[in-house]
């Protein structure tokens, strides 16, 4: 069976509605990635030097690193060189099935949950403005609408308003916050909020913490003991340490997974903001460089749309005028 | 980043091939073209912009007689950089003023770039020239985005005009001019909700507020680590309403920032004005010529280069080098070169502008480069004895004594410094090579060295 069949027949089996909300929030994504490659294909009939810088512009607008992309590239040609490839027309499974690779890993997309009857921690890192408040918000939502019983720590003691905007979530989706002052050890409220989530008996606590560059050493240590409380008072958590990472975020967010990893050891990513134009092909490069992958993806504005992230479903909805095609051609074949 | 090799090493790989020729053939510039080219690429430059751009540079390069100067290496990457600065925006601009008060400024941009952050911050810059801000929340949609603007204008004491959110962000900005004008403010700046570009409703709010107010600056923020989309976004703002300049945020990271060039070339408007940090006081005015070499990867290397083809002697930098080369430096020429660095300026201002410096910084904020230690360490050269400093091989340890009775220094002092000579040899040899006629070749050993040096927790010797 081809590899687009089994991938099409796997995502039948999931629901509809969830396809569709991929699909809706990654269309702009797709029209402007997948017709620029396919426009290439038909333009230019042979594979030459122009060919690949073209294919090579095209990637990098999508910014799946730069390195990523001359590693790609280089597969391609040894693979034209190989097979004798001459039309641009037969290389496009070849380079739909390299691009596919890049994208599926082995699945973890899964956030790792604590026992039945323990406290779940997520702790929630990035730099300032990607997301991490409205993801929370979002993602106690999903857990609350699952029956959970929830409970957020407002640790970003330092932007204006920011314990406000957590507060305001609270409200919408009916989740208690734990917090102290503005300006207050966000450490100090991590260990309030632990202790609160020990003594009220909840299934998940999720913790906010202040937006932060990756290159400021003392708030990259302020972090390392957030991580250090947390990991204290409860020996197995946090269970999960995502980076939020802004989908038009370019080549910077390789720095970020690698110095976030290192002081609170980053367990995935939420790639949020993939709702307008920006591709977020910065993944790619930060799977591929630092193993990591994305476990949520945050395609809209509204309560529902942060969504589990699953990569079948990413590749479908960003290929899906290459797959197309070629279950047409598979069709024809096995006439 | 690591992942990050310099333009200028990388360049100096493709020059180094053309040692000795006068001119640069079109296949010398194609090569080391393919080098900005991907240096651009990795700064998030977005590629439309970067063909572009190297096109432009190509054309002058081409048949460029390189004889007199320092190396093809240097002439490109001057090139480069001149029309980097120049595409940037030559010199800084000023903010729009109105004939008749208040100036009205609008905040626009993607969710997160730091519009009400960066409006407190530009409040604060006005007042600090004795103007009247005054802010309008007109972020209705996120939870708490007023209550951010109130707690800026608390701190900076500026007044912020606010309905709630209830009342439409038309309206708000409307009765905010109204206020401002009635209470003598100045200037009026007003925030707004973050967007999606292609967020046809709300992109149609914005276009009715712009009516409504006739805002005498429309600025777009952008936070700089914006990658290749920075060019769809910056049009699509710039079509709908019109831009007046631009606002880069969160230039205290460590991103390359490549998405200023883009969003200048698509937009052509200034770049007015970049933040630099968590604090209200750290909105600066923009420096094209900074950001060229922070796109390109090189620190300030650019200055440094200039700095060193005016202050030192060609002619005794290749001698100097072809002593290190062949391990015949003395303590004669350790004073010689020391006198050179020095004339490019205060150290730690050259260690700042060396690239991966930056990096190290926070390394380096204990280790002050102390200019004292300096006149301590060329007591301790000059209070040896002639064939001392030609053979330190000399120096046993009665020697030592009496050099640190000469000097005023301890004992532990001169050994350290004969100990670090050596270390000093490996590293002044990078110093050398960026200064002498082969370029900034090794600059990376030249890190390291440093780096080494500076990991066994030994002061700067000199």
């Amino acid at each position: 069976m081809s590899f687009f069949k089994k991938l099409k027949e796997s995502i039948a089996a999931k629901t509809e509605a969830v396809t569709n909300v991929f699909k809706e929030g990654l269309s702009k994504t797709r029209t402007a990635f997948v017709e620029k490659v396919e426009e290439l294909i038909t333009r230019r009939k042979k594979i030459d030097e122009e060919f690949y810088e073209e294919l090579e512009e095209i990637l990098i607008g999508a910014d799946v690193g730069v390195n990523t992309v001359m590693t790609l590239i280089d597969d391609l040609r040894a693979e034209v060189k190989k097979r004798k490839i001459e039309q641009a027309a037969d290389l496009q499974p070849i380079l739909s099935e390299k691009l596919i690779g890049l994208l599926k890993g082995d699945d973890h997309a899964e956030l790792r949950m604590a026992p039945e009857g323990q406290i779940t921690v997520i702790l929630f890192v990035g730099v300032n403005g990607v997301g991490k408040t409205t993801t929370i918000g979002k993602l106690a939502h999903k857990f609350k609408s699952e029956g959970k019983k929830v409970l957020m720590a407002a640790g970003d003691t330092f932007r204006a308003g920011a314990i406000e905007q957590l507060e305001v979530w609270g409200q919408r989706v009916g989740v208690d916050v734990i917090k102290q002052s503005s300006g207050s050890d966000p450490a100090a409220v991590m260990f309030d909020a632990v202790q609160a989530a020990k003594q009220r008996k909840v299934d998940v606590l999720l913790c906010d913490t202040a937006g932060r560059l990756q290159n400021k050493t003392n708030l990259m240590e302020e972090l390392n003991k957030i991580f250090r409380v947390i990991q204290r008072e409860l020996p197995e958590a946090p269970h999960e340490v995502l980076l939020v990472l802004d989908a038009t975020t370019g080549q910077n967010a390789l720095s970020q997974a690698k110095l976030f990893g290192e002081k609170s050891a980053v367990t995935g990513l939420v790639l949020t903001k993939l709702d307008g134009t920006a591709k977020g092909g910065i993944v790619i490069a930060i799977r591929n460089e630092m193993n990591l992958s994305v476990k949520l993806v945050g395609l809209g504005e509204k309560m529902g749309d942060l969504q589990q992230f699953d990569s079948e479903q990413f590749v479908h909805a960003l290929f899906a005028g290459l797959i197309g095609k070629e279950e047409e051609k598979s069709g024809t074949t096995s006439e | 980043m690591a992942a990050f090799e310099s333009l200028s090493s990388r360049l100096q790989n493709v020059f180094s091939k053309l040692k000795g020729k006068g001119k640069v053939s079109e296949a010398d510039v194609n090569d080391a073209m393919r080098e900005v080219r991907l240096a651009l690429l990795e700064a998030d430059v977005n590629f439309k912009v970067v063909k572009d751009f190297i096109a432009k540079v190509k054309e002058r390069a081409i048949g460029l007689d390189v004889s007199k100067s320092f190396t093809p290496g240097m002439v490109i990457i001057d090139i480069v950089n001149k029309e980097l600065t120049e595409l940037m925006g030559g010199t800084q601009a000023k903010l729009a003023k109105a004939n008749k008060p208040p100036t009205v400024i609008m905040m626009v941009g993607l969710q997160g770039a730091g519009k009400t952050t960066t409006s407190g911050k530009l409040a604060k810059l006005l007042q600090k020239g004795n103007h009247k801000p005054l802010l309008v929340a007109c972020d209705i949609y996120r939870p708490a985005a007023i209550k951010q603007l109130q707690v800026l204008g608390e701190q900076i004491k500026a007044p912020v005009f606010a309905l709630g959110d209830q009342t439409s962000p038309v309206e708000i900005a409307k009765q905010g001019l109204q206020h401002a004008r009635e209470n003598g403010n100045d200037y009026v700046i007003i925030d707004t909700a973050g967007r999606l570009h292609i967020d046809e409703t709300l992109m149609e709010e914005l276009k009715q507020i712009h009516g409504n107010v006739k805002p005498d600056e429309v600025l777009l923020v952008v936070d700089s680590m914006t990658g290749q989309d920075a060019v769809n976004v910056a049009q699509s703002f710039h079509e709908q309403l019109e831009l007046t300049g631009v606002v880069l945020t969160k230039l205290d990271g460590d991103t390359r920032g490549g998405a200023a060039l883009s969003v200048k070339a698509v937009t052509g408007r200034p770049i007015k004005f970049a933040a630099m940090g968590e604090k209200i006081d750290s909105l600066e005015p923009f420096h094209p010529e900074r950001m060229a070499s922070r796109i390109l990867g090189m620190g300030d290397m650019l200055s440094l280069i200039e700095k060193a083809q005016s202050n030192i002697d060609a002619e005794k930098a290749a001698e100097m080098e072809r002593k290190m080369r062949t391990a015949e430096f003395t303590f004669d020429d350790f004073l010689e070169q020391m006198e050179q660095v020095r004339k490019l300026g205060p150290l730690d201002q050259i260690m700042d502008m060396l690239p991966g410096m930056g990096k190290m910084k926070g390394a380096m904020k204990d280790m002050k480069v102390d200019e004292k230690q300096i006149g301590r360490v060329e007591a301790i050269v000059r209070s040896m004895t002639k064939e001392e400093k030609a053979k330190p091989e000399l120096l046993n340890h009665s020697r030592r004594k009496r050099v640190a009775a000469g000097s005023g220094t301890t004992i532990v002092e001169v050994n350290r410094l004969i100990k670090q000579f050596d270390d000093m040899r490996k590293m002044m040899k990078q110093f050398s090579g960026m200064m002498g006629p082969k370029g900034p070749k090794g600059l990376k050993g030249g890190k390291k060295g440093l780096k080494g040096m500076l990991g066994k927790n030994m002061r700067f010797p000199f």
